[in-house]
């Protein structure tokens, strides 16, 4: 290895401090700064809040920033974490059959010839902006749930409390719908690396002993792809729960915990986006705000951390650019 | 041997690599000259009238950042164009995120002036030392609904009662065709259809109206829910309550919704050719906003503008045609500008001039858009109060 | 668990199942996307027009106008935001390719998990850092919050391109004698550079389409934008106020700001990874 040429040893201990080597560090250290500030100023203005409120915040549901009687605010963060949870395991439960569909169809089932120009149009979906999405379902989603989707949901399985109420279009169900859209191409090209990433051999041996393409991939493929697979979720999980514009232009806003998905309702990105530029003074409210903004990052923080971890353990075999 | 081979044949490869960017790197280059060049003659062309009128002896240039209520925007954005042909060296940009936006903006001092609907009560106040507010223009909060898809036009005038709209927002009425509706409107169809209840999800000037008039008129109200800028909407827990951002959101969300009810300044309803309720005002007649049903709210509305508070509340106005919902709109400056560290004192001047013309000149802009222009008693105490602002002691109106 | 046994027809089912299923997902997945295509392109070409791309946007409730402001403040914001994100980026991946090691692998992950934290979080931060303390909202803050989640992205990209430069050419430059940091520059950034430019490229397309950090910190304007310390307004914020408003004449403007974002991120997305897919296949 280069370190253990005697020249450049050498050269190394007879050099003054190296130039080139304080410019890298200086900028790779910028990261983890970045990091210790955020947390610390989101850390810091969260402090009057939780003073205020302490851990109670996180199960309280009512949100009264301003009370009838001039007296202090009253906040907890309950309805928006129960809108962020509810939506975001919505989008997973239709965003990971059809990622993982997506993911075999790519690694698996399509052509070479189709392989790329498949990738290419998933990569398409990636690419489209947030606030795109938010546009497009505002303007033709939520028309398209509340006048097909919604009436023929109530009908079928109105028996449900998840499908009762009346339909404005506003509400979970949209905004878990359209989360699940914005998640696929990040998930199923997690997963495609993850099932790429496990060995030929394999594969060729359970063909060879007659495996249809379907046993192959479910006795050969995905038992190893299972902990990428599972990570690919986690990171799918951590990018719906931050996702703000798309989900704020069609969730309703309204601080409510209710069992039915046509309600409208709120998630913790949605309250921030709507608040933040108007808490009027109100150092307890500002610091809420902060407090949401602190759980949202830690949510994604961990479950960018879980999801990453497992998937550096099992890259060491693939080649080329994690998604990003 | 393979490394001299790979760089060579890289080196060939970077050859044409090279010359496909330096191809890229030229145009590229081109497009951002010809975009400057563009942008120099549209700076011009976006922002100002080619035939400028009346222009003021020469002003160091300033530009100004506004902020805050919704309900006053159309007829401040129309002033800050306006007064910018008028003025060129003078750019004043006016965003509207709400009155809470407004306070708090202000208040924070990150804005050169605020504007809320909302009168600031003695906390807010205290907040921010110094802050004053005056009277700009008024309006009228209309009860806007769309049931065209059932068969009401929205032409048609729908009545509604204070209590029965507190009913409607408490989430205790939650169908059109209630008895209690529909007893105020005879002779009308209206739908079984849940009422969909929308209301602000931002700190709201207009909310502060609407909720005022709710608890004059429905002590249930009053004692429950009382009245601000944001509050706990009773519908909410129980029934259909939606929220949206600023009037331009409520007004969206009404036209995008079947069976929806809803509050906005009158112009957000009108503009979208949405319904306008009529609603039963002290004299006990049922009233629709205009610009003349507003008037008379002001004209009646009780006392004299006391020109160290300049708080006015018209709500439920007495009046045969007054209508109930009305309300004047504020604007907030620093008395002291020098207090705001991005003031200097030629934007102080300028800020100052802008908002004499806006109470004087700029009144002939409102009635298009249905605000009504200050009765005259306002402007003289608006006039005192912009007499009275400095910077650093030096009055900024020299009039 | 043998494939030998005779349930040939149920195991022929099943497979015509998952290959129908699957491809099923796949097209799914791709109608949504047919769908915003279609909408994007139906209804913001109809907005389209000289005066579209050469005027300030209106007045709530007014007619006519364009999105100049919009696109100087998305150019701006997205310019500084490089300025910023670039250098530290290409310089930390350069870091990261150079010296393997705990901190490198600890910064590495710290990377990725920043480019995972939502962006809303990232416009409160800059609020706090700058907004507040400079008492204003300022294109300069809304630039400084894209070009702070540029960073971990574009070190990341430019990372994986310098692992992919076969380390004998690296130990060729070292054998002539030349220093790390010329090697580092002259040679091996040259062999990387088309994984460089495409990972900065998808950079600058992803922070584009950014519209969270910016309702803090640029907030928005109706005018354009003569001071790096004023408000501005982008694309993105643009597209989210005219969105949600109620005018026919907003959305329409909505929509053609929406056609002009997604030509120019799709472009920089597309372009860029065919580009250097065509490459990578030619030099291998």
């Amino acid at each position: 290895m280069m370190n253990s040429n005697p020249r450049s040893r050498a050269q190394k201990r007879a050099r003054p401090p190296n130039f080139f080597f304080l410019i890298l560090g200086l900028a790779a250290v910028i990261i983890p700064i970045i990091a210790a500030l955020m947390l610390y100023e989101i850390g810091n203005g969260s402090l009057s809040s939780i003073d205020a409120f302490g851990v109670s915040f996180l199960f309280s549901s009512d949100w009264i920033p301003n009370p009838p009687n001039g007296g202090p605010p009253i906040l907890g963060a309950l309805p928006s974490i129960y809108g962020s949870i509810v939506t975001t395991a919505l989008a997973l439960v239709l965003a990971v059959p059809v990622s993982l569909g997506v993911a075999l169809f790519q690694s698996d089932l399509a052509p070479i010839k189709l392989r790329v120009p498949s990738m290419f149009m998933i990569e398409m979906l990636a690419a489209v902006p947030s606030v795109v999405y938010g546009l497009w379902a505002l303007l033709v989603l939520v028309p398209f749930m509340r006048d097909y989707v919604n009436p023929q949901l109530k009908s079928s399985l109105g028996f449900l409390p998840l499908f009762t109420g009346p339909t404005t279009g506003l509400g979970m169900l949209t905004a878990g719908v359209i989360l699940a859209i914005m998640i696929i191409p990040y998930g199923s090209a997690v997963m495609r690396e993850v099932i790429s990433a496990v060995p030929r051999s394999q594969r060729e041996a359970s063909i060879a002993l007659g495996a249809t393409n379907w046993e192959m991939i479910r006795t050969a493929v995905l038992p190893f792809a299972r902990a990428g697979i599972i990570a690919a979720v986690v990171l799918a999980m951590g990018r719906a729960i931050g996702e703000t514009m798309a989900v704020t232009m069609v969730i309703g806003n309204v601080a409510r915990i209710s069992p039915s998905l046509f309600l409208p309702a709120e998630t913790i990105p949605s309250v921030i986006a709507n608040e933040f530029t108007e808490v009027a003074g109100n150092d307890v409210y500002l610091s809420a705000l902060f407090e949401l903004a602190l759980i949202l990052f830690a949510i994604a923080f961990i479950m960018n951390l879980v999801g990453r971890v497992v998937i550096n353990r099992l890259s060491f075999k693939v080649r080329g650019e994690l998604p990003a | 041997m393979e490394a001299c081979a790979d760089t060579m044949m890289n080196m060939s490869n970077q050859t044409s690599k090279r010359n496909v960017r330096y191809v890229i790197i030229a145009i590229v280059i081109i497009v951002i000259i010809a975009g400057g060049l563009y942008y120099q003659t549209t700076l011009n062309m976006g922002n100002t009238s080619t035939t400028s009128m009346m222009t003021e002896s020469s002003q160091v240039p300033v530009s100004l950042l506004g902020a805050g209520a919704t309900f006053p925007a159309p007829l401040l954005q129309k002033w800050t164009v306006q007064y910018g042909q008028l003025n060129p060296s003078i750019t004043i940009s006016y965003n509207p995120i709400g009155s809470g936006g407004g306070i708090q903006q202000i208040t924070q001092k990150t804005v050169d002036f605020g504007a809320s609907d909302a009168p600031l009560n003695d906390n807010q106040l205290a907040a921010a030392p110094g802050l004053v507010l005056f009277p700009e223009t008024l309006g009228g909060v209309a009860v806007t609904y769309n049931l065209v898809q059932f068969g009401i036009a929205n032409t048609t005038i729908l009545h509604f009662t204070g209590p029965v709209l507190a009913a409607i927002y408490a989430g205790n009425i939650t169908k059109w065709n209630d008895p209690q509706i529909q007893a105020l409107n005879p002779g009308i169809a209206l739908p079984n259809n849940q009422i969909i209840v929308v209301h602000r999800s931002d700190g709201s000037g207009t909310t502060y109206a609407f909720t005022n008039y709710l608890s004059v008129v429905d002590s249930a109200w009053s004692s429950e829910v009382g009245y601000s800028t944001s509050v706990t909407w009773p519908v909410d827990k129980l029934a259909t309550g939606v929220g949206s951002k600023g009037n331009a959101g409520v007004a969206g969300t009404v036209v995008n919704t079947p069976g929806a009810i809803g509050y906005v300044d009158v112009i957000y309803a009108v503009q979208n050719h949405l319904g306008v309720g009529g609603v039963q005002n002290a004299a006990g007649n049922f009233v629709a906003p205009n610009l003349q049903t507003i008037l008379w709210a002001a004209a009646n509305a009780t006392g004299t503008p006391n020109p160290v508070d300049l708080r006015l509340h018209i709500v439920n106005a007495s009046g045969a045609q007054s209508y109930p919902i009305a309300t004047y709109t504020y604007i907030l400056v620093y008395k002291d500008m020098s207090a705001q560290p991005n003031m200097s004192l030629d934007k102080a001047k300028a800020l100052a001039k802008f908002l004499w013309w806006a109470i004087h000149d700029g009144q002939q802009y409102s009635t298009a858009l249905i605000y009504v222009p200050l009765p005259q008693n306002v402007v003289a105490a608006d006039e005192q109060l912009l007499m009275s602002l400095n910077y650093q002691g030096q009055p900024l109106v020299s009039q | 668990m043998s494939f030998l046994l005779s349930h040939s027809r149920r195991r022929k089912a099943g497979n015509a199942l998952y290959i129908i299923l699957a491809t099923a997902c796949f097209f799914a997945a791709l109608v949504p996307l047919i769908s915003i295509l279609y909408e994007t392109i139906a209804h913001g070409a109809a907005a389209l027009s000289l005066a579209f791309f050469t005027q300030v946007s209106p007045p709530i409730g007014g007619n006519g106008g364009g999105i100049l402001n919009a696109i100087e403040g998305s150019l701006v914001m997205v310019g500084l935001a490089s300025l910023i994100g670039v250098p530290i980026g290409v310089f930390a991946g350069a870091y990261l390719a150079e010296y393997p090691g705990k901190f490198g692998y600890y910064v590495r992950l710290l990377a990725e998990v920043l480019t995972g934290v939502p962006s809303i979080v990232t416009g409160i931060f800059i609020y706090e850092l700058i907004v507040a303390t400079q008492h204003r909202f300022s294109a300069f803050s809304g630039g400084v919050a894209l070009g702070v989640m540029m960073v971990p992205i574009v070190a990341i990209s430019t990372h994986e391109s310098l692992k992919l430069v076969s380390s004998s050419i690296r130990e060729g430059g070292l054998a002539l004698g030349i220093s790390r940091a010329k090697t580092l520059v002259y040679i091996l950034l040259s062999s990387a550079r088309s994984g460089v430019i495409t990972g900065i490229a998808l950079a600058v397309a992803r922070v584009m389409g950014e519209t969270a950090p910016l309702l803090f910190t640029a907030l928005g304007s109706q005018l354009m934008m003569t001071n790096i310390n004023d408000p501005a307004s982008s694309l993105t914020l643009l597209i989210f106020d005219f969105g949600t408003s109620p005018y026919e004449n907003a959305h329409a403007l909505a929509w053609g700001a929406a056609l002009t974002l997604l030509v120019i991120v799709l472009s920089l997305s597309i372009v860029v990874r065919l580009a250097s897919r065509l490459k990578v296949s030619g030099t291998e």
